[in-house]
């Protein structure tokens, strides 16, 4: 139990914080907007052809990064706190408002970057396209998840392990393609050395002061959030090109 | 690698035969499986249900031992939990104190002040309780900080020290704060949260009886202050604890107290499941649904698309049902929560196999028998299930290496789930998807009967109806049946059509409600507070054995015989004399009930305050220790026999004790106030509720705006799905004026019509009399009529037989007459001859007659023409042919000719009922043939109209060229003798297929007489090129280029030409692609399992066949390979279309599908009215024609959403619809009896222009 505590983490950007003329939020989006950048050019030809399609996915997926932000984020708390949701629920709100939001942003950059990196590879995805897999991959993506929150490992090593041999797992599942292994292992790196940023520049702070753990699960998670994110991305692109029939 | 292939053989081959083995018989085996599913589920009924209360078990305190870890077989009754130490042994001293004799002088707050000022000296007494040498610090539960959150209950709950809990927390445990508290009541009520509140509020926490039991308020009647002061020893001392009963007893004996003192309750609480860990589980079970829900809407081509995927999911939860209740059986008890590794239970068990199964089964060839089929469909997809299953088998296995207990467990439940989905999957779901199959086997054939007897005709339409509500329900979302005619323009939004179906059978409610009683009938019954406590004691109140049947440990056992322990609040009747304190009179309790102010208060104990705790909130226990962050969570703690005390204090201790200000805020009024507060606050709610119903109307309201913001039930209002631009005919779609499309009949024919061929500009069409007649397609006017040899009715029919004959004689070379755009005048043919006025009024067609690009043109005519210009080769001697044509013309024009013979009689006629369409010749040919194989004349089969040419097939295999406009022949081939029944017209060059498998190709020749080049027209649309046109002037020939003698076996059933190809299907089963210039054959591509009856190619190189055996193949022209091969009908493809995004085609089956192009997923089907199934046409890529019962139907594309029916005629019941031809103006020309119709659709026109 008192290694869940270690993994569950916390914000430390009091109002005092905002006060300092440097918001944590807008470093955030700027490290996030540096990842935007760099493809930016890539995106560009393609929002000229259908930026509305374009958008209107950006939101989709920005709702998805959002709402798994926050569901993994009430994952990671500790259990016996439960009995008074409504500190919980202040503390999710109030503290940390900013990382559903950049988790969002984050989201909807790597959505979008997987199918357009697909196009212009010139390899088309079509292992696996339909929303049932897609589903699976999320289901599976947030049990990755439960199982880092709830479980008790011997040592970090087995944990990580663990970890990393299910997001390579995840990756073979459903994804199979070299664009999205190497894709999914920049998010992770990528991802990984901005929070540790963050956590260094002391914007944000985890609970315990043992912050390997948390180190040792982290670049996982998002590699494997990343390659769910750029599944459900790539058909959300498949599903615009080609309406899909809901009937 | 021979091992590998015989490994797969023996495992295909033991499929087939398991699949045999399942359709024979299929009600033994779902029975074996049903009981096998039952028999593994049984262990499950042990454990127990989730969401109910904590669970007690209550033990003897004389004789209590720590349990031991291990569990113990022997014990019967003791329940799995109790093992190990408890989290706590909870020691309650229950205080009851009074002032008595209650004075007059004394005010209100006197009823509380002194007897709570009493427990400090009582904690003082407990704290410095010693026996030998243990002391309650060593013995208590040692607790350390509070939780973080709960900063502001820092300084009432203690911290660092001993958990023990007492009103005097509320001053810190110190006398002097207590004695300075101006107001107590306040400083009690200052914690409590606003609102409401379900766990246990701090009041609760401190006092350990329920907030109206406690007697601190002003108002109280009672006068007697009830409060516990509880302990958590961490380890359990018996003598320690008798010593303190010994010892409170002694010093406040609680003389009329029997309570039992050797019952110890041990309580084991379930886990908690709070907000924050029910948003991830609801989130998870949501993603499952989602993954069941697109899991389960890809079974398609069943009978019952819901039974099927019922059966999946069942499959699935009764695998998992198993896995569990296996394990439980094997004494693996289940640690993890199991709600929560559920749904990753379920998606790693996944039904992709199931999936897989029935699409396999499905698409083995509908003509075999169901077992075969069922047989074959697992063999084929044997050695993928048994692949998967296998890496899933070893990614399991590596997951169990993990060595992590909890991964380890999952893992193990998820090989036993796996192996026996597979059990399951192969006996059940093999077994209903037979019983499926068969059972759509028989509805297909009776649906099929009453279709070959012939239909009565529907009644009789009106020729525009507008939209009617209310709709019919929709028997099933999936298939869009169309019903009675005076229906079908009807457009039912998808959603409606749910809801009409969830409305009319009230499913979703009628299984909540029923789930719904159920639990909370098992909830109430199995709560040990509720209901089976009550009917126990009841039982037991009412029978005389009713005491020795009750269980000696039920925790709320009576105490007096025969006392009633729910009733013992209410009045208190004492059994048996009950001694008073010396101080009272026997009258103080009598006059208790009346509430005289006068009454002095009395102490009684009652069975009910034995276990005090029973009264509180369920969570009192949990919520206690969670705020020290120990979680009770599938733990148990032992409640000890409460110590009871009472405190007598005598009035004067209590005036001694007031505080200043407890007088000034002493209402003599007290009931009044009451009253009136009582009534504020109904008044209060009253109000609130009617706010808060108020604005939850106005919530629902909004909410119901925004999501169905447009209204169902009315004409003409705009789907919100639909913005515009969705739909190239998005307003005409909904609110159609009536005036708009109305369809425009071109009568003349004399029997049914046969053969149909366009241009954009001009219409030809063949009956089966073999009469032929030119219109104008843009306005409906006859233009020419071309009589049938055999039907001669004037002179000039004689000129026609005349010249047949003598076209035999030159067959090459034909006058030509011509007609240029704006019609010159008639040069061969009087007018007066015609039995209809010829109509010359081509005058200034809008449009030139193009080659068009037309991709969406129906399988009857090809209009593709490639980009290759025309050419106008010269040859000398066919101009001066011409002339002499033209002479012998006219010198036999007068002269009957010994060819002439009776009336042909009119082909067999086809079945009323169902038309052959062009995908059907192969049947119809030998028919003809024995009607007339030795005459010379003879129907048209065939019929292609390019520029103004009529190039016509006949069954004698003569290729006859017609000017279109004159009405003259132009150019008659007779090279083969088997009859033509296709042809195709591209560019100079005329495809002909003939009945015996060969391919003729032709060439046309126009020779300039006078040179001049001439284009029709200026170029309507600059990117085509315009027509070449045939002068009146210029000599057409047409000559056999090459023949290809043997391209098919059996008869060519369907010919098709675009792109520079030409692509023929043929019955044996093969469809061969030709290049046009040179005729030499590319490909033959074999596919099919039955003769070809369709073929689609267009300009884009994209070939589709259709065939018998209802298999629909995409091939790439390119190389000739398979791109993919559907099974979509039952019975024969009659048509295909493309377009850009999917394939449409239909069958005899009378079913409309519309596959995604690039994946070959069926996205949904149409069904058609009986016999209609082969008259489809696109007009734009979301816009489909179909024809029906006297009325075509324009169907969107996208969504499979019928937008409009347009009736064709008065009379038009009984008449099917059974050729379509989408022009290239946006018109349809459908032929109808013996009527064409042209309908315009302008919407689209405008959007095409």
């Amino acid at each position: 139990m008192p290694q869940l505590e270690d993994r569950c983490w916390s914000c430390s950007c009091s109002p005092g914080m905002k006060s300092k003329g440097f918001p944590p939020a807008s470093r955030a989006r700027e490290a996030m907007s540096a990842v935007a950048g760099a493809v930016s050019q890539a995106v560009c030809s393609l929002r000229r052809l259908h930026s509305a399609g374009l958008v209107r996915r950006g939101v989709v997926l920005f709702a998805v990064g959002v709402f798994l932000a926050l569901v993994l984020y009430l994952l990671q708390i500790k259990r016996n706190v439960v009995l008074f949701p409504e500190e919980v629920l202040d503390t999710l709100l109030s503290s940390s408002w900013w990382i559903p939001l950049s988790c969002g942003t984050a989201a909807a950059v790597v959505g979008l970057l997987y199918p357009c990196l697909d196009s212009h590879l010139g390899e088309p995805h079509k292992f696996k396209r339909e929303w049932a897999s897609v589903m699976r991959c999320i289901a599976v993506f947030v049990g990755i998840n439960h199982a880092s929150a709830k479980l008790d490992f011997a040592n970090n090593m087995q944990l990580s392990l663990t970890l990393a041999a299910l997001s390579l797992g995840l990756w073979w599942t459903f994804d199979r393609s070299r664009s999205g292994f190497g894709l999914g292992l920049t998010t992770a790196l990528l991802a990984t050395l901005i929070a540790q940023l963050l956590v260094y520049n002391g914007i944000y702070q985890y609970t315990s002061p043992e912050v390997r753990s948390v180190r040792s699960w982290l670049p996982c998670i998002f590699f494997s959030g990343g390659v769910t994110v750029g599944n459900i991305g790539r058909q959300l692109a498949m599903g615009s090109a080609e309406k899909p029939h809901s009937d | 690698m021979a091992k590998h292939r015989r490994l797969r053989q023996n495992i295909s081959a033991a499929f087939y035969r398991h699949g045999l083995l399942c359709a024979s018989y299929p009600v033994p085996i779902i029975l074996f499986t049903s009981v096998s599913i039952l028999t593994c589920c049984y262990p499950l009924l042990k454990l127990p249900l989730p969401g109910t209360g904590p669970v007690e078990f209550t033990t003897g305190a004389k004789d209590y031992s720590v349990p031991s870890h291990e569990p113990q077989g022997d014990l019967g009754e003791r329940p799995d939990w109790y093992q190990g130490p408890p989290v706590a042994y909870i020691q309650q001293v229950l205080v009851k104190a009074a002032v008595s004799p209650w004075d007059s002088s004394l005010v209100p707050v006197d009823v509380f002040r002194s007897p709570l000022g009493r427990v400090f000296s009582l904690l003082e007494e407990i704290r410095n309780h010693v026996y030998t040498d243990r002391s309650l610090e060593t013995l208590c539960l040692q607790v350390t900080e509070l939780l973080p959150g709960l900063r502001r209950m820092q300084s009432i709950l203690p911290e660092h020290g001993c958990l023990l809990v007492s009103p005097g927390n509320y001053w810190q445990n110190r006398r002097d704060l207590f004695d300075s508290d101006p107001d107590i009541l306040k400083t009690v009520h200052q914690h409590e949260p606003k609102g409401i509140h379900t766990s246990a509020t701090l009041k609760d926490l401190l006092f350990g009886v329920p907030g109206k039991n406690t007697g601190v308020s002003l108002y109280s009647r009672k006068r007697v202050v009830t409060y516990t002061i509880t302990i958590a020893l961490s380890s359990y001392d018996a003598r320690f604890v008798a010593s303190l009963r010994a010892r409170l007893k002694q010093l406040h004996p609680s003389v009329n107290c029997t309570l039992r003192e050797d019952h110890m309750v041990h309580v084991h609480f379930k886990e908690e499941i709070g907000i924050a860990e029910l948003i991830p589980l609801v989130t998870t079970y949501i993603i499952l649904f989602a993954y069941i829900y697109f899991s389960t809407r890809k079974i398609d081509m069943v009978k019952s698309k819901w039974g099927l995927a019922l059966a999946a999911v069942v499959t699935v939860l009764s695998s998992l049902l198993m896995s569990v209740g296996l394990c439980t059986l094997f004494g693996l008890t289940p640690t993890l929560n199991g709600g929560s590794i559920f749904p990753y239970l379920v998606v790693v068990i996944g039904l992709e196999n199931v999936l897989v199964l029935t699409k396999s089964v499905v698409s083995t060839p509908v003509d075999l028998e169901v077992k075969l089929r069922i047989a074959q469909g697992l063999s084929s997809e044997s050695w993928s299930i048994m692949k998967n299953m296998a890496t899933e088998l070893v990614i399991i296995l590596i997951g169990y290496f993990t060595l992590v207990p909890a991964i380890q467990e999952f893992c193990l439940f998820a090989v036993v789930g796996l192996v026996s989905d597979f059990f399951l999957q192969m006996f059940f779901f093999t077994t209903v998807l037979s019983i499926d199959i068969r059972r759509m086997e028989l509805a297909d054939l009776n649906r099929r009967l009453p279709a070959e007897a012939g239909m009565p005709p529907p009644p009789k339409p009106g020729p525009l109806r507008p939209r009617e509500a209310p709709p019919p329900p929709r028997p099933s979302p999936h298939t869009i049946t169309l019903q009675a005619p005076a229906f079908r323009n009807l457009r039912l939004p998808k959603r409606l059509r749910v809801v009409y179906f969830l409305a009319r059978t009230r499913l979703a409610q009628r299984i909540i409600m029923v789930g719904t009683v159920i639990w909370i009938g098992i909830l109430v019954y199995t709560d040990p507070a509720g209901l089976r406590t009550y009917l126990a004691a009841q039982v037991s109140e009412q029978s005389p054995l009713g005491e020795a049947g009750l269980p000696p440990h039920l925790g709320v056992a009576p105490v007096f015989p025969g006392g009633d322990p729910t009733s013992t609040l209410s009045v208190l009747p004492a059994p048996e004399p009950t001694p008073l304190p010396e101080n009272q009179s026997q009258g103080h309790g009598a006059s208790r009930p009346g509430g005289a102010p006068l009454t002095s208060p009395q102490i009684s104990w009652g069975s009910e305050d034995e276990e005090v705790w029973r009264r509180l909130s369920f969570r009192y226990w949990p919520s206690l220790f969670s705020y020290y962050n120990i979680t009770l969570a599938k733990r148990y703690i032992s409640i000890l026999p409460v110590i009871p005390v009472t405190l007598h204090l005598n009035p004067q201790e209590a005036i001694e004790m007031r505080h200043p200000q407890d007088t000034q805020h002493a209402p003599r009024s007290s009931a009044k106030t009451t009253d009136l507060q009582t009534d504020l606050t109904l008044y209060k709610v009253a109000a609130l509720g009617l706010f808060a119903g108020v604005v939850l109307v106005l919530l629902l309201f909004c909410l119901y705006r925004v999501l169905c913001p447009r209204n169902y039930g009315q004409n003409g209002v705009q789907h919100g799905r639909r913005r515009r631009g969705d739909l190239p005919c998005d307003e005409y779609g909904y609110s159609p004026p009536v005036s708009e499309i109305s369809p425009l009949l071109l009568r003349g024919h004399s029997m049914d019509i046969e053969c149909l061929a366009s241009d954009g500009m001009l219409l030809a069409s063949c009956c089966l009399a073999g009469q032929i007649r030119v219109w104008d397609a843009q306005t409906g006017d006859c233009l020419t009529v071309i009589p049938n040899n055999g039907l001669r009715r004037s002179s000039s029919s004689g000129c026609w037989e005349h010249r047949d004959g003598w076209d035999s004689l030159t067959p090459t070379c034909e006058p030509d007459a011509l007609m240029g755009t704006e019609s010159r005048a008639p040069v061969f043919v009087d007018t007066d001859e015609y039995n209809e006025p010829p109509l010359r009024r081509r005058v200034t067609p809008s449009r030139p007659t193009l080659f068009g690009d037309q991709p969406d043109l129906t399988p009857l005519i090809d209009t593709n023409f490639g980009e290759l210009p025309p050419s106008h080769t010269t040859v000398g001697f066919g101009f001066d042919f011409g002339g002499l044509v033209e002479k012998a013309y006219k010198e036999h024009e007068a002269s009957p000719t010994m060819h002439f013979t009776a009336p042909t009689p009119p082909v067999t006629p086809a079945p009323p009922q169902r038309r052959r369409s062009l995908g059907d010749p192969p049947v119809a040919p030998p028919e003809r043939i024995n009607v007339s194989p030795g005459e010379w004349d003879s129907s048209v089969w065939s019929l292609e109209l390019r520029g103004n040419l009529i190039a016509a097939g006949r069954s004698s295999g003569k290729l006859e060229l017609w000017d279109a406009v004159e009405g003259t022949l132009r150019c008659c081939n007779e090279d083969g003798s088997s009859g033509i029944t296709a042809l195709a017209f591209l560019n100079n060059r005329i495809v002909a297929a003939r009945l015996n498998g060969s391919l003729d190709f032709f060439t046309v020749d126009i020779n300039k007489p006078l040179g001049l080049l001439q284009y029709r027209g200026p170029p309507g649309r600059a990117s085509l090129p315009s027509s070449p046109c045939y002068s009146s002037e210029d000599v057409i020939s047409c000559q056999l280029t090459r023949s290809v003698q043997c391209a098919h076996q059996k008869p060519i059933t369907v010919l098709r030409a675009a792109a520079g190809r030409v692509v023929t299907g043929s019955q044996d089963h093969t469809v061969r692609v030709y290049r046009l210039e040179d005729s030499c054959c590319l490909f033959t591509l074999q596919g099919h399992s039955g003769g070809i009856t369709a073929i689609y190619i267009d300009q884009t190189m994209v070939l589709a066949s259709g065939g018998q055996d209802g298999a629909i193949c995409l091939w790439d022209v390119l190389t000739g390979s398979r791109v993919s091969h559907v099974y979509g009908h039952r019975g024969d493809v009659t048509s295909l279309v493309c377009t850009n995004s999917c394939v449409i085609s239909s069958g005899l089956d009378d079913l409309i599908c519309i596959w995604d192009r690039s994946t070959g997923i069926k996205l949904y089907s149409i069904q058609q009215e009986v016999g209609c199934g082969s008259s489809l046409g696109v007009i734009s890529d979301s816009l489909l024609v179909t024809g029906g019962h006297g009325c075509v139907s324009f169907w969107d594309l996208n969504y499979g959403d019928l937008l409009q029916t347009v009736y064709l005629g008065q009379n038009s019941e009984g008449q099917h619809v059974r050729q379509l031809l989408v022009l290239d103006n946006a018109a349809i020309v459908c032929d109808f009896g013996s009527e064409l119709s042209l309908v315009y659709v302008p919407s689209v026109l405008e959007k095409l222009d």
